[in-house]
C-alpha cells in the first residue's frame, strides 16, 4: 500500500474536531469505575479519619506508624515486590526477544506459560507446599543430585513467597512483553541492519525505545500483582513474622477485629506507596516515543 | 533478519536480508551461521533458564496431580498406591456443584461486561482528543495501580452498607473493577497502532460509519478483543482477593473455596484438597485451550501486520 497522498483534512494529524461524538463512547466505562472504585475509595479515605475508638482524626495513622506489628509491613512488602518485579520484567525482555518470531517454540512456550497465569496464586501455593516442601520432589532432586545436602527450606518463609510471586508473575510479564515485542515491525530492524547496525545496536536503538511503553505497562502490572500479595504470603510464608505483608495487616484489622476504620487507613498507606512507585514508572515512560510500531508501510 | 542473541556485540558486517520469508522459516539455521561465542553463551543461558523454569512449573503441577490420586505419599518418589476415591470425597466435602455454578456465572458475566464496556472506551481514548481525556485515562489506570486489597477493603465496607456484599451481583461488580480497565489498557495501544488512514481510505471509497465499523474496524479489532477477553478470563478465574472480601458462604468461587481448603489443611486430607485443585485446574485449562484455538496471547498486536502478507 502506498503512503496516502491526500492533503491535511483527513490526515491523522488533525482528527479531533469532526469526530467529537466518539468521545462519548468512554462514558459507560467511566461511570462504572467512578461508582465502584472512586466512590468506595473516597468513602474509605473519609472512614480512615474517623477512628473506631474515637481520638483525633490521625489516630489510625499514628497507630500504624508507631505499632511495631504495623509499620514494618511496608518494608516487608517492598522487599518482596521489588525483587519480584525486577526479575519478572527484566527476564521477560531477553526471553521475549529470543522468541519474538513465530515458531513452534514460541507457541509451545507461551502455551505452557499461560498455565501458571491461569491457575493463580492459590493453586500455585497449594502445589508449592508439596513440591518444595520437606518431602517434595524439589528437595528430593537436590539431595539426589548432591547439589545441596542440608535441609531445604523453601516453604513457610520469605523464599516461598518470592518463588510463588515469580512462578505466577513471570509468565504474566512475559506474555505482555512478548505481545509488545512481536508488535514491533521487524523491517525496522532490517533497515537498521542494512545501515550497518549490529544486533546489539538494533536492540538498543530500535527495539528498546519502541518497547518502553509496553515494558512500562508490564512492569506496572507486575508490581501491582506482587505488591498485593496476599494468599501466598498467608499459605506459603510466615504470616506472623517474616512475610507479614501489608495486606495481611489490613485484612486482619478488617475481618478479624472488624476495625474497618484502621483497615481503611492501612489500605490508604498501601495505595500511597503503590502510587509513588507506579507514578515514577509512568513518568519515565513519557520521555519515550509512543507512536505506531508497525513502520511506515502500514 | 536479526540473529537471536541480543546480548552479542557480533562483528559480522550487515547483509541486506533479501528473503525475509526464508528467514522466518529457518531462524535457527541462519542464526547459527552468524552466532559469535558470547552470542551462543547468551542463547544457551536464556534457554537454560527458560527450560529450568518450565520444568519446575510442570513438576509443580504434576505434584498436585499425583497427590490427588495417591493413597499414601511420604518422602518417596511416587506414592504407595493410586486411587480415584479423593475426587468423590472432594466433590461432597467442598460442595463443588454449587461452587462451580457460581464460578461460571461470575466469570462469564465479568468477561462479557468488561469487553462490552471496555472496547468502546479504548477506541475513544486511542482516537479522539476530548477535554478531560487525561483525567479519564488516570481514572482507568487507578484500579490497576492500586492493589486489589487496597480498594477491596473499602469496597467491601461500602457493599456491606448497601447490602451487595455476599450476593452474586456484588461479586460480579467487584471483579469488574480491575477487569474493565485491564481491557481498556490492553485495547488502547492495540487500537492506536491500527493505521488511522484505513478510516480515511474507507471513507474515500464511500463507506459510512456502520460499514467502516463492520468491514474495516471490527475485523481488525477481533484479535485484540479475543486476547483481552482471554486475559480477563484468566485474571478473573485467578482473582482471589476481591471475591474473598465480597463473597458470602453461598457465593464463593472455586479459587476462594480452594483457599479456605488449603488454609485449613489438617481438617481435610491433603489428597482431597489436591483433588479439588485438579478440578479447578482442569476447568481453567480447558478454557485456556479453547481460547488458544482463536488467538494466542502473543498475537495481540502482530495479527494486523500478518494479514498483509
Amino acid at each position: 500500500m502506498n503512503s496516502p497522498t491526500f492533503p491535511a483534512p483527513v490526515a491523522p494529524a488533525a482528527p479531533a474536531r469532526q469526530r467529537d461524538g466518539k468521545a462519548w463512547l468512554v462514558t459507560p466505562a467511566l461511570l462504572f469505575i467512578v461508582a465502584l472504585f472512586i466512590y468506595p475509595f473516597a468513602y474509605g479515605l473519609a472512614l480512615s479519619f474517623r477512628p473506631m475508638n474515637g481520638g483525633s482524626a490521625w489516630a489510625n495513622y499514628l497507630t500504624f506508624f508507631t505499632d511495631t506489628s504495623m509499620w514494618p509491613t511496608i518494608l516487608v512488602t517492598l522487599k518482596l515486590a521489588v525483587p519480584a518485579t525486577l526479575i519478572n520484567a527484566g527476564v521477560s525482555v531477553p526471553v521475549a526477544f529470543a522468541l519474538r518470531r513465530h515458531s513452534r517454540y514460541q507457541k509451545f512456550v507461551t502455551t505452557l506459560l499461560v498455565i501458571p497465569v491461569t491457575l493463580g496464586t492459590v493453586l500455585i501455593a497449594d502445589g508449592m507446599l508439596t513440591y518444595f516442601g520437606p518431602n517434595g520432589w524439589f528437595p528430593q532432586a537436590l539431595h539426589g543430585l548432591h547439589l545441596y545436602t542440608s535441609e531445604v527450606r523453601l516453604t513457610h518463609n520469605f523464599w516461598g513467597v518470592l518463588i510463588s510471586l515469580i512462578v505466577s508473575g513471570f509468565p504474566f510479564a512475559f506474555l505482555l512483553t512478548l505481545s509488545y515485542v512481536t508488535g514491533i515491525d521487524p523491517t525496522l530492524a532490517s533497515a537498521a541492519a542494512t545501515l550497518g547496525a549490529s544486533p546489539w545496536q538494533q536492540f538498543l536503538r530500535i527495539y528498546l525505545p519502541l518497547l518502553v511503553p509496553g515494558l512500562t505497562m508490564a512492569a506496572c502490572l507486575s508490581f501491582v500483582q506482587a505488591f498485593s500479595v496476599f494468599p501466598s504470603a498467608v499459605l506459603l510464608g510466615a504470616p506472623a513474622g517474616p512475610t507479614r505483608v501489608m495486606s495481611i495487616a489490613a485484612a486482619e484489622a478488617a475481618f478479624e477485629s472488624y476495625d474497618y476504620s484502621l483497615a481503611s487507613a492501612i489500605a490508604m498507606v498501601m495505595g500511597f506507596v503503590q502510587l509513588l512507585v507506579v507514578a515514577a514508572m509512568l513518568g519515565a515512560r513519557r520521555l519515550f516515543y509512543s507512536g505506531p510500531a508497525t513502520g511506515g508501510k502500514g | 533478519m536479526t540473529s537471536e542473541h541480543r546480548g552479542a556485540p557480533a562483528s559480522w558486517s550487515a547483509s541486506p536480508p533479501s528473503h525475509p520469508g526464508d528467514d522466518a522459516r529457518e531462524p535457527g539455521k541462519r542464526a547459527k551461521q552468524r552466532a559469535s561465542v558470547p552470542g551462543r553463551v547468551w542463547r544457551v543461558f536464556v534457554w537454560g533458564a527458560m527450560v529450568f523454569f518450565l520444568a519446575n512449573v510442570v513438576l509443580l503441577i504434576a505434584t498436585v496431580a499425583v497427590n490427588s490420586i495417591a493413597t499414601r505419599w511420604f518422602g518417596t518418589l511416587l506414592p504407595q498406591g493410586f486411587t480415584l476415591h479423593w475426587y468423590a470425597q472432594a466433590w461432597s466435602d467442598f460442595q463443588l456443584a454449587s461452587v462451580l455454578w457460581v464460578t461460571v456465572e461470575v466469570v462469564g458475566a465479568v468477561v462479557l461486561l468488561s469487553v462490552l464496556l471496555g472496547v468502546p472506551a479504548a477506541y475513544a481514548l486511542a482516537r479522539v482528543q476530548f477535554p478531560g481525556k487525561r483525567l479519564a485515562m488516570l481514572i482507568f489506570l487507578l484500579p490497576l495501580m492500586v492493589p486489589p486489597v487496597t480498594y477491596g477493603i473499602p469496597m467491601a465496607t461500602v457493599m456491606y452498607k448497601v447490602g451487595l456484599a455476599g450476593t452474586l451481583s456484588g461479586v460480579i461488580l467487584a471483579n469488574l473493577v480491575p477487569a474493565l480497565p485491564f481491557v481498556i489498557l490492553v485495547m488502547t495501544p492495540f487500537i492506536e497502532q491500527i493505521d488511522p488512514n484505513l478510516e480515511a481510505a474507507a471513507r474515500i471509497f464511500g463507506a459510512n460509519t456502520f460499514r467502516y465499523f463492520r468491514y474495516v474496524l471490527l475485523p481488525l479489532l477481533v484479535p485484540g478483543m479475543l486476547a483481552a477477553a482471554l486475559l480477563v478470563l484468566v485474571r478473573t478465574i485467578g482473582m482471589f482477593e476481591l471475591t474473598f472480601f465480597t463473597a458470602g458462604p453461598a457465593t464463593q468461587t472455586l479459587v476462594v473455596a480452594l483457599y479456605y481448603a488449603v488454609f485449613s489443611t489438617g481438617v481435610r486430607a491433603p489428597q482431597s484438597i489436591d483433588a479439588m485443585a485438579m478440578i479447578y485446574m482442569a476447568i481453567t485449562l480447558i478454557w485456556v485451550l479453547i481460547a488458544l484455538q482463536f488467538v494466542s496471547p502473543t498475537q495481540i498486536v502482530s495479527r494486523v501486520k500478518e494479514q498483509k502478507h
